[in-house]
């Protein structure tokens, strides 16, 4: 099992005047899956991107570390796998292409095995040379997810991660983060009970703090 | 490598979408098109030819090498470069792209200045082929770090012009001075200030990008 810790210290998050939260306090570790969940609005995708280094915090700080490590924001991007409704790949390159483009351009090795066997598990290996524009939301939600595991990251932070997949997508997905969270960090921001469901700790966003569960 | 291997999708996105090269060319062929409908018969002198030339490089930088950042920006693609790749080998990538377009519309509006107007002569060709290079790094690393900047305004179309003008300005009037002497036929002793002015430019931008860029690509 790996050894890594997120720890939230103190962040607070406003856009102009209007407050998201404040001062959060909570540290993930390794071989747990953690929730986050909340009303609308509450701030789970703000939070879930203050996490990954997307946007900032407006005070306190986000500490990534791997053992004794610390990975700076840099670094960060080969240690995370990251999924979210906002993020997109590219249209115009198959399933394929856009995985080989992604190992490629983050330094690492492009594994074909670990690519086949997962196009395989996601049932896209037969449709891994049709370019992206002609996937269905589901299927391109299962692309998502292989670009979010494809590097085997230490942290996993996925936002809504099940929108858009069958039952047997959602099944799918559920062992891959089962077999996951043995072995590293896993966040999901969702409010899909079947999600939640699979966290060993749940933390709620309300009037403006964290509980938790 | 890993910037290569980012203008290389760049590259290979660009060649099945063709949404620079496409604006790129048409803009050559049509501000090449007026000034040749417009000169007509009509004869005019080679530093006019020269400062027109520099123009329809200018324009042509800013209609096609925002393309860049605007088209991540617009795709959504922003954060997907964001998850995968530090901010030097984003810049890196970009810078890469847009210098080789750079250099391949620099190349096209050479060949059609030289055959369409009798007044486009070059005396001293090491001159200006050296010009031509610096003032194109110059130019790819300004239109580089601009259509970042402006990539997540709303109006990016309007501002990338405005904003380019004032920051290519000095590069343009140099690379004028240069296109002139080397019209003239001076040596490139004559010319060194304008060379080592060319060579500044270029340092300073390099700089300035790339301590500026982690700012800029960070919301």
């Amino acid at each position: 099992m790996s050894d890594y810790l997120l720890k939230l210290d103190n962040v607070t998050k406003t856009f102009g005047r209007r407050l998201i939260f404040k001062d959060l306090n909570y540290t993930f570790t390794s071989g747990k899956v953690y929730g986050i969940a909340g009303p609308n609005g509450s701030g789970k995708s703000t939070l879930v991107k203050i996490m990954s280094g997307l946007i900032s915090s407006t005070s306190g700080k986000v500490i990534h570390m791997l053992g004794e490590k610390t990975i700076t924001p840099e670094q960060l991007h080969n240690y995370m796998g990251f999924l979210s409704p906002y993020l997109f790949l590219y249209d115009e390159f198959s399933a394929e292409e856009n995985l080989q483009y992604f190992a490629h351009i983050r330094g690492v090795r492009y594994d074909d095995e670990k690519v086949k066997q997962l196009l395989e598990e996601f049932n896209l290996y037969d449709r891994r040379n049709d370019l992206l524009k002609e996937y269905s939301s589901g299927m391109k939600q299962r692309i998502k997810l292989l670009f979010a595991l494809i590097h085997k990251p230490y942290l996993l932070i996925l936002d809504e991660p099940t929108s858009n997949l069958d039952n047997e997508g959602k099944d799918k997905f559920y062992q891959i983060i089962k077999d996951e969270a043995r072995l590293n960090l896993a966040i999901i921001a969702s409010n899909e009970e079947s999600d939640l469901a699979l966290c060993d700790e749940i933390i709620y966003l309300k009037n403006y703090k964290a509980e938790k569960n | 490598m890993k910037a290569v291997w980012l203008f290389r999708k760049d590259w290979q996105s660009e060649l099945r979408t063709r949404y620079a090269i496409n604006a790129l060319a048409m803009f050559i062929l049509v501000t090449i098109s007026v000034i040749l409908f417009s000169v007509g018969t009509e004869k005019i002198t080679d530093y006019l030819t020269g400062g027109l030339f520099w123009v329809v490089m200018f324009f042509s930088a800013m209609s096609g090498l925002s393309r860049a950042f605007v088209s991540e920006e617009e795709r959504g693609t922003t954060m997907t470069l964001q998850l995968i790749a530090a901010p030097s080998t984003i810049f890196n990538g970009k810078l890469i792209f847009n210098l080789i377009l750079v250099f391949l519309m620099n190349i096209a509006i050479t060949i059609l200045f030289s055959m369409l107007f009798e007044s486009f002569v070059i005396k001293n060709q090491l001159l200006f082929f050296g010009t031509l290079f610096l003032g194109n790094i110059g130019i790819a690393i300004s239109s580089t770090i601009i259509a970042a900047i402006i990539s997540k305004a709303s109006a990016k179309g309007t501002l990338y012009p405005v904003l380019s003008f004032p920051i290519l300005l000095p590069l343009i009037l140099t690379l004028l001075e240069l296109t002139k002497f080397a019209m003239d036929g001076k040596s490139i002793e004559e010319s060194l200030v304008e060379v080592a002015v060319l060579v500044c430019y270029d340092v300073i931008m390099l700089t300035a990008s790339y301590l500026l860029f982690d700012f800029i690509w960070k919301e």
